[in-house]
């Protein structure tokens, strides 16, 4: 089994949110950058089937060189090897364009991502990447099992759960379920010193003009402070009379 | 020239976004010179849509579309698309539609936008507004495609009537081959799901123990609400992963969401902030959530969630 496990280098989750150049761009200064968080779950499934069924993984991020360390922390939990597409990320449907690429020229039979990415929050490219290579494809993941060709998926759906099969290549994009939380690895010293060594390769794009463009940010409004009450009465009432919701 | 919404049934009945839907894509085809065409897939009545606006709804009738398919589903909204020009398609945010939206935009050769929060801005070049960063901001994205797929946020735009006379055009797609088989579906029942909810109740680690959750399910049912919990309480085990709200957990966008005993972690809040009313309860005046809320109290869960629930149902019978 040859897995690609698609990572994208997102801000953490407690970084401030700060725009520059007019509010047309993130301001990254100041900013620590990590393996986007539902990329994780996807990452740390795919060590389990390295582990267990003899998988290789390689992990891919489409972005400039500022990516590297997040690659290389993949690389650290235990990827075997890493892939940067040389571009900014700007639009879903170019990464997925990108993407089919390194599996098409890789030959990977199964890819793992995220269902969404914790900055831009597009949910889209897994589904897209499926949509252009034809393979079957599971969007909000949360389990999944490889027996030689055959797959069992489960996912996410509003009050439940929904479990299917499809034979390889498969696409899944996967969340929290697709493994637990605790089960999530941090590099240790000799993964880290180990990910020096690992190829990262560096491929050229196939540039495709974005379908879509950011023409500028802006931040949530401030929000008028908390009204604090003494007692359920005058809660309810601001809840029926002000507020209108119940 | 049109603008196809596609309005999402469970069990022939349509979802509440699905009115939604419908009400922003009227609006939408409004703004564009046009009319709106809604898609549906086994409706029994396929007529309340036009209290929404829906000019023209294409009612797809077949039994073998009952188990959702993410592949055959994407390829009749195209065929829609094909058949009816249509220059927008419009989805909704529940979990069938973000799964069908990449497909149906890559098949469409669309650019597609998810989160939209309102009507677009300017319709040349179609602009519209989207949340992102984890609700901590907006940006207005361009598509600069001829057809555009957007999908709109739960309870973002609202049910907006529009009373036309409309018409219903029978729809008899092709259908696709897929290699993914539905096995089966494995629902919760008679709960009301957190992605439906117009309320959402939601327990932290200041209610001490799984023990304690009767009175956060109690206050959930005199409400019509979905009862959810933080993430270290899913974590401890005290209640079902499904539960969990919060950026890793299940996104909230309700009307009015309730935290009680949760601290209000920037991870939770994330997850939350689409509410439009928030309500916390908690002992501690410095808690985080308390900056992020609408209302609150500070106090003990265990003496006011009770009294909570009594008064409500005082309300509950002089406002029934």
């Amino acid at each position: 089994m040859k897995i690609l496990v698609c990572i994208s280098h997102v801000p953490d989750t407690t970084s401030k949110i700060n725009f520059t150049e007019n509010d047309s761009k993130f301001d990254s200064n100041g900013v620590q950058f990590v393996i986007n968080p539902y990329d994780e779950f996807a990452l740390t499934r795919a060590m389990w089937f390295k582990e267990k069924q003899g998988a290789t993984v390689t992990v891919v991020n489409v972005g400039n060189v500022s990516t590297e360390p997040t690659l290389r922390k993949a690389l650290a939990i235990g990827a075997d090897n890493a892939i940067r597409v040389n571009t900014e990320a700007t639009d879903g449907l170019a990464v997925a364009k990108e993407l089919a690429e390194v599996v098409k020229n890789g030959g990977y039979n199964l890819v793992l991502a995220g269902k969404e990415s914790i900055d831009y929050n597009g949910g889209m490219v897994p589904g897209m990447l499926a949509a252009l290579l034809d393979f079957s494809f599971v969007n909000a993941c949360i389990g999944l099992e490889i027996d030689g060709d055959k797959a069992t998926i489960s996912r996410e759906i509003d009050g439940g759960k929904e479990i299917l099969t499809s034979n390889l290549p498969l696409i899944i994009a996967g969340q929290k379920g697709l493994v637990e939380e605790k089960d999530l690895r941090i590099p240790n010293m000799r993964g880290i010193m180990m990910a020096r060594k690992k190829p990262l390769s560096i491929v050229e794009p196939v540039n495709n003009s974005p379908a879509t463009s950011i023409a500028s940010f802006e931040k949530q409004a401030a929000k008028s402070a908390c009204k604090l009450v003494d007692n359920v009465d005058e809660l309810i009432s601001l809840l029926h009379n002000e507020a209108k919701v119940i | 020239m049109s603008v196809l919404v596609f309005a999402e049934t469970s069990e022939g009945k349509f979802k509440k976004s699905a009115f939604e839907v419908t009400s922003y894509g009227k609006k939408v085809a409004e703004q564009l010179g046009t009319n709106v065409v809604v898609l549906a897939i086994n409706s029994s009545d396929p007529t309340l849509l036009y209290t929404y606006g829906a000019e023209k709804v294409l009612n797809v009738l077949n039994d073998s579309l009952k188990t959702f398919n993410v592949k055959i589903f994407a390829n009749i909204i195209k065929q829609a698309a094909e058949k009816e020009n249509s220059q927008v398609v419009i989805l909704d945010s529940a979990s069938n539609s973000l799964y069908l939206g990449p497909n149906v935009a890559v098949n469409l050769n669309a650019g597609y936008v998810t989160n939209v929060v309102a009507l677009p801005s300017s319709t040349s070049p179609l602009t519209v507004k989207r949340k992102t960063f984890s609700n901590k901001a907006f940006n207005n994205t361009i598509l600069n495609t001829d057809i555009k797929v957007i999908s709109l946020a739960k309870n973002s735009y609202g049910l907006i009537e529009n009373e036309v006379s409309g018409s219903i055009e029978e729809f008899s797609p092709s259908l696709v081959e897929s290699n993914l088989t539905s096995e089966r579906i494995e629902q919760t029942t008679g709960k009301v799901t957190i992605a439906d909810a117009d309320i959402v109740v939601s327990g932290g680690r200041g209610l001490k123990g799984p023990e304690n959750w009767g009175m956060i399910e109690e206050l959930a049912e005199i409400l019509g609400a979905a009862s959810a919990c933080s993430k270290p309480v899913s974590d401890l085990g005290w209640r079902p992963h499904s539960e969990h709200v919060g950026q890793t957990g299940k996104p909230v966008a309700s009307n009015l969401y309730i935290a009680i005993g949760i601290s209000g972690a920037i991870q939770h809040l994330a997850g939350v902030n689409s509410s439009k009313v928030k309500v916390v309860i908690n002992t501690d005046p410095e808690a985080p959530f308390f900056k992020a809320a609408d209302y609150g109290i500070v106090g003990d869960a265990f003496e006011v969630v009770p009294k909570l629930i009594e008064k409500l149902k005082e309300f509950k019978a002089n406002n029934a």
